[in-house]
């Protein structure tokens, strides 16, 4: 098999989850364009590792490794998103703004955008919580 | 089935599992551009279900059958399923929500045309005369994974299995309701959202 085929179908798979990650709005559908070029990555490795077909079997090792802390990943940010679902009332990304330039709002924060402030976290959590 | 002899290499005259290939990832394609750019938050992820899918048949195509049925159990299994869990947990809309994609959509798009013919360009460059022989020897059987996982990759394996569980105890700890935190005494909505989330 020509390796042209797997690497180039990998390149535009990476190429569509970056467009996902990049535009999407939901951050749970950012999270399953993460995993679109986690894929593609995926794929590059094994082709490379039957094109390469060393005594380590590196590249189908490293996938394996790759598809755990994919798994790792993939409930950690779900954990993280419902946290902020819990607190802000939203999963939308460009709605979460408390840490933002505050000379520019970016999106339609309710509460909290203008004098929010890194340092003081849990009070305009909980003045999000309450504006919710 | 095929016999990929030296004679018989080059672009007009593909073999059988590379047009088994193409096929394959150009479902595979289709479906991971449907899965962000629908509408429809659930069919997202249901389409994500077919990428995945298709990437697991591009692995049964690279030999590599123990990543493939990996694939199948932990993405299709569990991923998805997990994804459709938090769709549900964070009320996402169930049928035609305009807003899913935000307004830098246009960037967006400019950007990943811009990095996807750079990667093709590079890839078709460096790779335009490289051929896997899949009939060759190092035939990649579970097997044969296994003894090199077990063999030369123990190591990294157990700090693996460290590093789930610890992703384990954090996803718990994150997602765990505070017992000790009381509602603040006084405001009046606060105990409202906490009784709509509960």
């Amino acid at each position: 098999m020509h390796l042209v085929y797997p690497a180039v179908l990998a390149s535009l798979l990476f190429a569509v989850g970056l467009y996902g990650v990049l535009a999407r709005r939901n951050a749970i559908l950012v999270l399953m364009s993460v995993e679109l070029m986690l894929n593609a990555v995926n794929l590059d490795l094994v082709a490379f590792d039957r094109w390469l077909s060393d005594s380590l079997h590196s590249g189908q090792a490293l996938t394996l490794f790759t598809i755990t802390i994919a798994a790792a990943e993939i409930g950690l940010g779900l954990a993280i998103v419902l946290l902020v679902y819990r607190n802000r009332g939203t999963a939308d990304i460009d709605r979460v703004t408390g840490l933002a330039d505050p000379g520019r709002p970016l999106g339609g924060d309710s509460g909290g955008a203008p004098d929010s402030d890194p340092a003081t976290d849990t009070p305009d959590d909980e003045k999000a919580e309450a504006t919710a | 089935m095929i016999h990929s002899t030296i004679a018989h290499r080059g672009f007009m005259s593909p073999t059988g599992v590379e047009i088994t290939f193409l096929l394959v990832g150009l479902a595979t394609l289709g479906a991971a551009i449907v899965t962000v750019t629908t509408r429809q938050l659930v069919r997202a992820a249901l389409w994500l279900v077919v990428a995945l899918g298709g990437i697991a048949v591009e692995y049964l195509l690279l030999t590599a059958e123990f990543i493939a049925w990996v694939q199948v159990l932990i993405y299709v299994g569990s991923v998805v399923v997990l994804l459709l869990f938090g769709l549900m947990l964070t009320k996402a809309p169930v049928g035609h929500s305009p807003d899913a994609d935000s307004e830098n959509r246009w960037v967006a798009l400019g950007v990943a045309m811009v990095a996807a013919a750079t990667l093709v360009w590079v890839v078709a460059d460096a790779f335009r005369s490289t051929w896997i022989d899949l009939h060759g020897p190092g035939g990649t059987t579970t097997k044969v994974t296994g003894a090199a996982l077990f063999r030369f990759w123990v190591l990294p394996f157990e700090a693996l299995s460290v590093l789930l569980l610890a992703a384990l105890v954090g996803a718990v700890v994150l997602s765990r309701r505070r017992r000790a935190e009381t509602p603040p005494p006084g405001t009046g909505p606060a105990p409202v959202t906490r009784g709509r989330d509960a």
